[in-house]
């Protein structure tokens, strides 16, 4: 998530990068219920890994149904009228928000490094792009808490009418592992602001930055049962919480293949309102006068980024067809440039991948791009004999029907397609059931305005990639979402 | 009344009640200059002038007399602080956040020197600068830090090819004239939303009390804002402030103050460069008890109401309607109420009231309170000063007031209670709103359907019903007819700092 802007802003800083703990025990393993740590119900752990070296970090208590159920009665009690969270000034839940922001701000390197280790992030980009988006995005939502605004409407009759803007409940909230701190505060923030509480299942592989939070929320001062916290896989812990029937809200970022199956529980269980935030196959468009510098370098950040697991990942490219050969050779050239390593040390470039299952998936897609007759112009298999790493790899002359045109990766493999009219690639670029971000880099304004209006895209997208920040709504059209955050 | 309401924790378990702040004894005053681009200037033409305090009638200390050359400099320096790809223009608004956070950190840490300064500059009881003037300035600030990243414009479907969308942009450099009856709350409520939409001020506070507003500029450069954000001229009215009103570069000019001024203000503003205008003026406000009220709040409400602040409110309840079946026992309630009222030294903690900000003010309520007696009021209680005090007053009650007697129609901004009787709902709503004044109203009531249709009947900013002087940062306040134009406080006030600028683009094609 790279901050746009920062060039011409003088006055935030980026902090100077300190050097990442060492020797950093993990103190949060346990369920956080009611402002207090709890084993769970059944007894089971379950062991959480460092995917750059595949060694085991520490166990952590596995929450199940039951887990989540007593998670839902705390939250539920908390949102009972009359309860301190429910009589407190909505100023005052903008307070405590600015407070937990005071606090990440405090513990940012223990949860930088934390974040690196567990997620496999490099920790320059932990430090300085996950744990800034979180301190903002608190700030910002924040700042709403009391500016939730109803209407007064005039009725016909001799009536007074007006609307109230309320907290939907108890909220539940399904965090994924490629930014487990950051989608964490980008679900509850907003949840808390308006006065909901929230009971969370931060991802299996990477349940340990929200866990910490939990000791900062109770810190801060929210009153218990306002946020929960249930580590647990998803076919069980979060399973029960989209099916719970004392659940008003679930949300949930991840994979379009289990947005549908959370939605579909949805339905089946209490109609609870669902907001989802999914996979994308974002087109990344290039025209001829483009500056072609520019777009290298935002099309290979836009996909190489955090080893190409991103939702937004600029996934296919198309260039127009005068300047595609020396958009290929200037892609190539920056994609071979890269160390890979341990993701805490200063100038590892790229890191490891999550896990096994996404290693394995992401080999075998970049197989099928091969057999299926793209053009391997570098990279194109693992690297290194430990951990999950896989060489930064570019296709050129990549066809819409290939698998690594039409499905979404998740890894570090770039797609570069030609194309000749605009009316072309807008059809190209909407041919797909996902539908989260896209960009187009030209200077003319009026095909700019054009895309940003044809292209079926929650975010669009010019002159630049990943240009996102807390006051910007973000989310998907089609299969890639239901609803914005920001 | 909102008395203490902000300062107690909100839904947090432990409900210690902390012990009162204290004043501090024998507080220098630090900040007497002209504050433009974060730095200290005397005044050009050399003069000063004094700022007394009304309890003691001591002089204070001597401050910079600013007149036109120096609001010359400090609007030059607003200028170049609003230039395009300065500091101020280029941060994200984000930033303008967080240093309007700072500065609420910053009161927070110095509270009690403020509420002391305040208090010795306008005779204001202590405890009640500081858990009133001071929570409301900290809470605005707050409340503002929180909008500045969320002034949004809108996308606009207009007909044919074109794409089109608002910005909500700063209006400039914003003249700021600022009163003596609440100095640093007041100018909180100006810039706190000006600095939040991206404006610089040029302020004026009242020469009765400017020593908290300067303090403010020493704060305001220790928080990290850019040179030249904000500036602080303190002087007259008739020269410093007309320099203000009549600038052909400022942008905007917001101005808390007499009716009579605020006038001229505008006058000024549209002589010169039609600036825009927002302005708070006077009240008249009536507070209508009806007979099915809870008596004991109505009464207490009302009391508060027109006394607090030595009757120094714009909002002062001084036009107090109670129907007529409960009229003998409020009337006889209120009275009691009032020779309750303690009188004395404002850093007493058992103080009520001080005095009257100036000789002028003392002079102007006595001959109101003479009017009254004269007109044919009964006076009830108090109608005089208290002997050998300076400029203290006793608490004043007349009752068989009639809508005709001066005390019904001119603002007296001290602490006298007119009390009138009526009958009927029409006829209170005719009687209610037949003043040029409409900044507050207030009413009592269990009945729904009432409350309803006097919220509704009232030609006032605000109406309070079971409550009065209810303020928040979250909720727009400001006057219909002659107690004002626009509004300050919540999301309303962005309006008065911003200007919108249309954007229209031409497509080669339609677009949807």
């Amino acid at each position: 998530m790279k901050k746009q802007g920062s060039d011409s802003n003088p006055a935030p800083v980026l902090p100077a990068l300190p050097e990442p703990l060492k020797d950093l025990k993990i103190k949060y393993t346990k369920i956080f219920i009611n402002n207090e740590w709890h084993d769970s119900v059944s007894g089971k752990k379950f062991e959480v890994f460092n995917p750059a070296n595949e060694e085991k970090i520490c166990e952590v208590e596995e929450g199940d149904k039951a887990d989540v159920d007593k998670a839902v009665k705390a939250a539920r009690k908390a949102f009972e009228l009359g309860s301190p969270w429910r009589t407190m000034d909505a100023s005052e839940r903008g307070r405590l928000l600015n407070k937990l922001a005071d606090l990440v701000e405090r513990d940012r390197l223990i949860l930088a490094t934390i974040e690196a280790i567990d997620g496999g992030k490099l920790f320059s980009t932990a430090y300085l792009m996950d744990l800034g988006a979180c301190i903002k995005t608190l700030r910002y939502c924040a700042g709403w808490a009391d500016k939730i605004h109803g209407r007064t409407v005039p009725m016909d009759g001799n009536f007074f009418t007006f609307t109230r803007h309320e907290p939907i409940g108890v909220c539940g909230q399904i965090i994924p592992w490629n930014f487990p701190l950051v989608m964490f505060i980008w679900k509850i923030a907003p949840a808390l602001c308006c006065g909901n509480t929230v009971v969370v299942k931060p991802a299996e592989q990477t349940p340990l930055t929200a866990l910490y939070m939990g000791s900062l929320i109770k810190e801060a001062g929210f009153p218990p049962g306002v946020v929960n916290i249930v580590p647990g896989f998803g076919p069980t812990a979060g399973a029960a919480i989209s099916h719970h029937m004392d659940v008003d809200k679930v949300a949930f970022t991840g994979s379009t293949e289990v947005g549908k199956l959370i939605k579909e529980a949805a339905g089946k269980s209490n109609l609870k309102r669902v907001t989802l935030e999914l996979g994308g196959k974002s087109p990344n468009i290039i025209f001829a006068d483009a500056d072609l510098d520019t777009a290298v370098e935002f099309a290979h950040i836009g996909l190489f980024y955090h080893q190409g697991q991103c939702c937004i990942a600029g996934s296919r490219i198309f260039v127009e067809e005068p300047i595609y050969d020396e958009f290929v050779r200037r892609s190539i050239e920056r994609a071979k440039k890269y160390t890979l390593g341990n993701p805490l040390l200063p100038g590892v470039q790229q890191g490891p991948q999550i896990d096994k299952e996404q290693f394995q998936k992401i080999l075998e897609l970049i197989e099928s791009g091969k057999k299926e007759g793209a053009k391997l112009e570098c990279g194109g298999g693992p690297w290194g004999d430990k951990g999950y790493f896989i060489q930064p790899t570019v296709f050129s002359n990549v066809t819409d029907d290939m698998r690594i045109a039409k499905e979404e990766i998740f890894g570090p493999v770039q797609q570069i397609m030609k194309f000749k009219t605009i009316d072309e690639v807008i059809k190209r670029a909407n041919n797909t059931t996902y539908g989260l971000a896209a960009a187009v880099f030209t200077k003319d304004i009026d095909k700019a305005l054009t895309f940003a209006a044809a292209l079926q895209a929650g975010t669009v997208w010019v002159n630049c990639y990943s240009a996102m920040s807390a006051q910007c709504p973000f989310g998907g059209f089609k299969m890639s979402g239901n609803g914005r955050e920001m | 009344m909102a008395a203490l309401n902000g300062a107690v924790e909100n839904g947090q378990p432990d409900r210690k009640v902390p012990p009162l702040p204290r004043p501090l004894r024998s507080l220098e005053v630090k900040y007497t200059k002209i504050f433009i681009n974060n730095e200290w200037h005397e005044s050009t033409s050399g003069k000063t002038f004094p700022t007394y305090n009304p309890s003691t009638l001591k002089k204070i200390c001597d401050v910079e007399e600013g007149d036109k050359p120096d609001v010359d400099n400090a609007v030059e320096a607003a200028k170049a602080a609003f230039q395009r790809g300065a500091p101020w223009r280029q941060m994200d608004a984000l930033s303008r956040g967080r240093l309007l956070h700072k500065l609420a950190d910053l009161l927070e840490r110095d509270r009690v020197i403020l509420a002391t300064l305040e208090t010795m500059d306008t005779g204001k009881p202590f405890l009640q600068a500081y858990f009133i003037d001071l929570e409301g300035c900290i809470k605005t600030l707050r409340y503002y830090a929180g909008w500045a990243d969320k002034i949004q414009g809108r996308t606009i479907p207009v007909d044919e090819n074109f794409v089109c969308f608002t910005r909500h942009e700063p209006m400039g450099v914003c003249g700021a004239i600022t009163p003596w009856n609440f100095p640093l709350l007041m100018l909180i409520w100006k810039m706190a939303p000006a600095l939040c939409c991206g404006n610089t001020l040029v302020i004026k506070p009242a020469e009765q009390t400017p020593l908290t507003s300067l303090y403010i500029g020493s704060l305001i450069k220790e928080v990290g804002f850019p040179p030249g954000v904000v500036n602080i001229v303190p002087g007259y009215g008739p020269t410093a402030g007309a320099a203000i009103s009549t600038h052909h570069s400022i942008d905007k000019i917001s101005f808390t103050g007499s009716t009579k001024v605020g006038k001229l203000v505008k006058e000024a503003a549209s002589k010169s460069n039609l600036k825009r205008v927002t302005l708070e003026l006077g009240g008249k406000n009536p507070c209508i008890v009806c007979a099915d009220a809870d008596l004991d709040l109505a009464v207490e409400c009302a009391h508060q109401g027109v006394f607090f602040n030595q009757g120094q409110c714009c909002t002062a309840a001084s036009r107090v309607f109670v129907e007529e079946q409960i009229y003998p026992e409020f009337v006889k309630r209120s009275v009691e109420y009032a020779k309750k009222r303690l009188v004395g030294d404002p850093f007493d903690a058992r103080t009520e009231q001080g005095p009257q900000i100036d000789q002028k003010q003392f002079d102007k309520i006595l001959e109101l309170i003479e009017s009254g007696k004269k007109e044919g009021a009964k006076l009830e209680c108090g109608g005089l000063a208290i002997e050998d005090r300076g400029l203290f007053i006793k608490p004043t009650v007349f009752s068989e007031v009639t809508d005709n007697m001066r005390i019904a129609k001119e603002e007296i901004f001290g602490p006298v209670q007119p009390i009138m009787k009526f009958k009927s709902i029409e006829e209170v709503i005719r009687r209610a709103n037949s003043t040029e004044y409409g900044l507050t109203a207030a009413v009592f009531t269990k009945n729904l359907d009432r409350a309803l249709t006097l919220a509704s009947a009232l030609q006032s900013g605000t109406v309070w019903i079971n409550c009065y002087n209810a303020l928040y940062a979250q909720a727009p306040f400001g006057g219909f007819k002659m107690s004002g134009n626009g509004r300050e406080l919540g999301e309303y006030a962005l309006a008065e700092y911003t200007e919108v600028k249309t954007v229209t683009i031409k497509l080669s094609q339609k677009s949807p």
